[in-house]
């Protein structure tokens, strides 16, 4: 019986974005990477090849982060006092992308120092490859006060800076457009609040080319199903023609789920959630897949061993056979 | 997909007899575009109407439904292919496959424990949902005793798996007054199959390594009088896998009938945990009526429970609880005062986290339209003036006589703006996560 398989012939498409300079491209990376282009939904071979590939970004800190689950900071052992050593450790374990987290408070209870921030930044370019995003805590003045020397800092490298948000895009967008950077708009589970990021950083004369989103996700079991639909609706608006969605997507499933309880805590839970760590890493790789399937770009990780799950799934999706 | 009241119109009688009770046959069309009305109170429709009508107001994927000796599991009925565009309805069935070449005891100890697991998850009680068994020896009397031992240590309802027709029978033998699925019919076995599945009134599964050969099955099948059909794309990898069973919702969707079934993915044979784990969160998200694990693990069921569960939330209806004031652990007048928003994670994240520390604490619940606190603060539906009239009008300072009230740690921005709400009250601000509240009320708060 010959069936006629009903096809989406998109009039939009995702814009191809690429991350990191080459030192022929004015930076010092030893590779770039590209994401981006989607003319489909998420791996409908079928119908469009996948342009690019979804990338997996791993997480680190300027220094120990404390805060994270023991079961992280066991597995990285020593590397996480040592960005740089951290960094060259996320390479070898497979990473495409280092995403270099500053948090709230520097070592004591004050904000890092922009001349620290900058050094940590300049470590982790000195130790990888590997193109780098780098992100404030997401409160205006720390990100400001950190983002603006990295930027100048680090000319022509193409780092992701972020975060942008409603209230606070306009110094890292100027920043970013000065220093030949791109820049990551986040805006809370919310497909017009995502727009209208989009248009406000747009309106500033910064290309569509160089802005990465993200829309936000829960975690699996902490409203997942929003970031989910969000994601879903972002992809269906950007093939649909409307351009202020045509952006790559990037989520932090490794943020999300290494602070809920099923991650973060080994002792007094109940017995029906089983063994800690493997536990902690389906939750990280389950939120992944799951949102990468919702047309993710880039998932941020925190665990090696989800790395290694996430990517096996990737390669999994990529692979059509004409049935 | 259904009919317009006009489309309906157009095959009845057209003579506005009013027998049916409504003025017109507009009128009487309209209410059965709608739903409201049968069809049968039309004493004037004609047969090959009735049969056109019937046929689109059937759904585009038929429900199955598995019964066991306790317990069912149903699948179709879907009505779209993102979850935003409606619902999901039938969350998929979750089963945990046996070979029959395993001894008795350890098949009856593996169920026994998979069929009484249960978790707890804001509130609701996860657990699976059958079991598959194959017959791998390829002999009736060992499947039949794998079956029965099965059927002793659980009442789930149940999938028999194999190629042989006279294998399974045997099976089917043990479960009378059930109905379990029979897998499968392929292109060499199919009418012995069919005629096995019609004879014990169970569901029948189907596989293809095509759509074409799935269809032309079905067909085939459906001809021989069996309807209840489970479609089984045998298909490796995942990239594939998703395109067939998007392909499937997506053909089905458009009333290709042949299609409109149920879909099963087994996530097994690949002896790797991870991967399984993978395979089947796919298969939940991406339109598997039934999913089919090897590993039962807790910590390898448990994140699938959860998120079959979350794609499967209602959109338009977040799960809420109901905004008041909650006493956790016997409080007195003494103890804190936390705030908190209605959306059902958030309350049980909290909730849990002070009632697991053992810490007595009074929490107010204020009505956020069921979202989370970051997400009902941006969109305005968690300020200071609404947590102010949740504390009012659930009398909160009556209850206490220290009044000391804990906002979110996200909510920072709120805390002067509630200073002036509540000017007879201590507002201070909690911890950002649930997750360290416990530690926050044991230093901060005593």
């Amino acid at each position: 019986m010959p069936i006629d398989i009903p096809m989406d012939n998109w009039p939009g498409s995702v814009k191809t974005v690429t991350l990191g300079a080459t030192s022929d491209q004015g930076g010092t990376r030893s590779s770039t990477v590209t994401i981006g282009g989607d003319q489909s939904l998420p791996f409908m071979h079928f119908e469009k090849p996948t342009a690019n590939r979804p990338v997996i970004a791993m997480e680190i800190a300027p220094a120990r982060p404390a805060e994270w689950s023991p079961v992280l900071l066991e597995t990285w052992s020593e590397v996480v006092d040592d960005p740089g050593a951290w960094a060259n450790a996320c390479e070898e374990a497979g990473a495409d992308l280092i995403v270099l987290q500053f948090g709230l408070k520097g070592a004591g209870d004050e904000p890092i120092a922009a001349d620290l921030a900058t050094s940590a930044v300049k470590t982790v370019l000195g130790a990888t490859g590997l193109p780098l995003v780098v992100l404030g805590p997401g409160q205006a003045e720390i990100d400001n006060a950190i983002l603006v020397p990295i930027a100048d800092e680090t000319k022509g490298e193409r780092l992701v800076l972020g975060l942008c948000e409603d209230g606070n895009y306009r110094t890292i967008v100027a920043s970013a457009m000065a220093n030949d950077h791109l820049v990551l708009g986040r805006t809370p589970m919310d497909v017009n609040l995502a727009k209208q990021l989009n248009i406000l950083m747009t309106d500033m004369g910064l290309p569509l080319d160089r802005i990465v989103m993200d829309p936000t996700t829960g975690a699996l079991g902490y409203g997942i199903e929003y970031g989910y639909s969000v994601m879903e609706r972002l992809r269906l608006a950007a093939l649909q023609g409307d351009a202020m969605t045509q952006l790559p997507m990037m989520v932090n499933p490794g943020f999300e789920t290494w602070k809920t309880k099923e991650s973060k805590v080994g002792e007094g839970v109940p017995e029906a959630w089983g063994e800690w760590t493997e536990r902690g890493v389906n939750w990280e790789t389950l939120t992944a897949v799951s949102l990468i399937e919702a047309g993710a770009n880039v998932v941020v990780l925190r665990h090696p061993d989800s790395l290694k799950r996430v990517r096996a799934a990737i390669d999994d999706l990529m692979a059509f056979e004409t049935v | 997909m259904a009919l317009s009241g006009i489309q309906i119109y157009k095959m009845l009688p057209q003579t506005n007899c009013k027998e049916c009770g409504f003025p017109t046959c507009l009128a009487f069309a309209m209410k059965l575009a709608a739903k409201q009305v049968e069809l049968d109170d039309c004493p004037y429709v004609t047969e090959e109407s009735k049969t056109q009508l019937a046929e689109s107001a059937a759904p585009p994927i038929r429900l199955v439904t598995l019964k066991g000796k306790a317990g069912e599991v149903q699948a179709g009925n879907e009505v779209v292919l993102f979850r935003h565009e409606k619902k999901f309805f039938n969350r998929p069935g979750v089963l945990i496959r046996m070979l029959d070449t395993e001894e008795p005891e350890s098949i009856s100890d593996k169920v026994k424990t998979a069929s009484s697991y249960s978790v707890d998850y804001v509130g609701m009680e996860l657990s699976i949902d059958g079991f598959a068994v194959e017959a791998a020896s390829g002999d009736a009397a060992t499947f039949a005793t794998a079956v029965d031992t099965v059927r002793t240590a659980t009442g789930l309802p149940l999938i028999l798996v194999g190629s042989d027709s006279t294998v399974l029978a045997g099976g089917l033998d043990k479960l009378t007054g059930e109905a379990p699925l029979v897998l499968g019919a392929d292109g060499s076995n199919w009418e012995a199959m069919t005629d096995l599945a019609a004879q014990h009134e169970a569901a029948l599964g189907v596989k293809g390594e095509s759509l074409e050969e799935l269809a032309e099955l079905t067909e085939k099948i459906k001809e021989k009088g069996v309807e209840d059909l489970v479609l089984y794309p045998a298909v490796r990898d995942m990239g594939t896998s998703l395109a067939l069973n998007t392909q499937i919702r997506r053909l089905a969707l458009k009333n290709f009938r042949p299609l409109g079934h149920p879909t099963i993915a087994f996530a097994t044979n690949s002896g790797d945990p991870a991967r399984e784990s993978l395979l089947a969160a796919q298969a939940l998200c991406k339109y598997a009526g039934f999913v089919v694990l090897d590993t039962f693990t807790p910590e390898l069921i448990y994140p699938l429970l959860v998120l079959r569960e979350n794609i499967y939330t209602d959109p338009q209806k977040p799960i809420q609880v109901q905004p008041s004031i909650y006493e956790i652990n016997n409080p007195a007048p003494s103890d804190p005062v936390l705030v908190t928003t209605n959306f059902s994670i958030t309350y049980f994240s909290v909730a849990n986290e002070v009632e697991g520390a053992g810490l007595p604490a009074w929490l107010v619940v204020t009505d956020a339209e069921g979202m989370s606190v970051l997400t009902a603060w941006a969109a305005g539906k968690f300020d200071a003036e609404r947590i102010a009239k949740t504390v009012k009008e659930f009398g909160v300072a009556d209850k206490v006589d220290r009044k000391v009230i804990v906002l979110p740690g996200h909510t920072a921005v709120l805390s002067g703006e509630l200073e002036e709400e509540l000017p007879d009250w201590d507002v201070k601000v909690g911890p950002r996560e649930a997750v360290d509240l416990p530690g926050y009320m044991k230093t901060v708060l005593t």
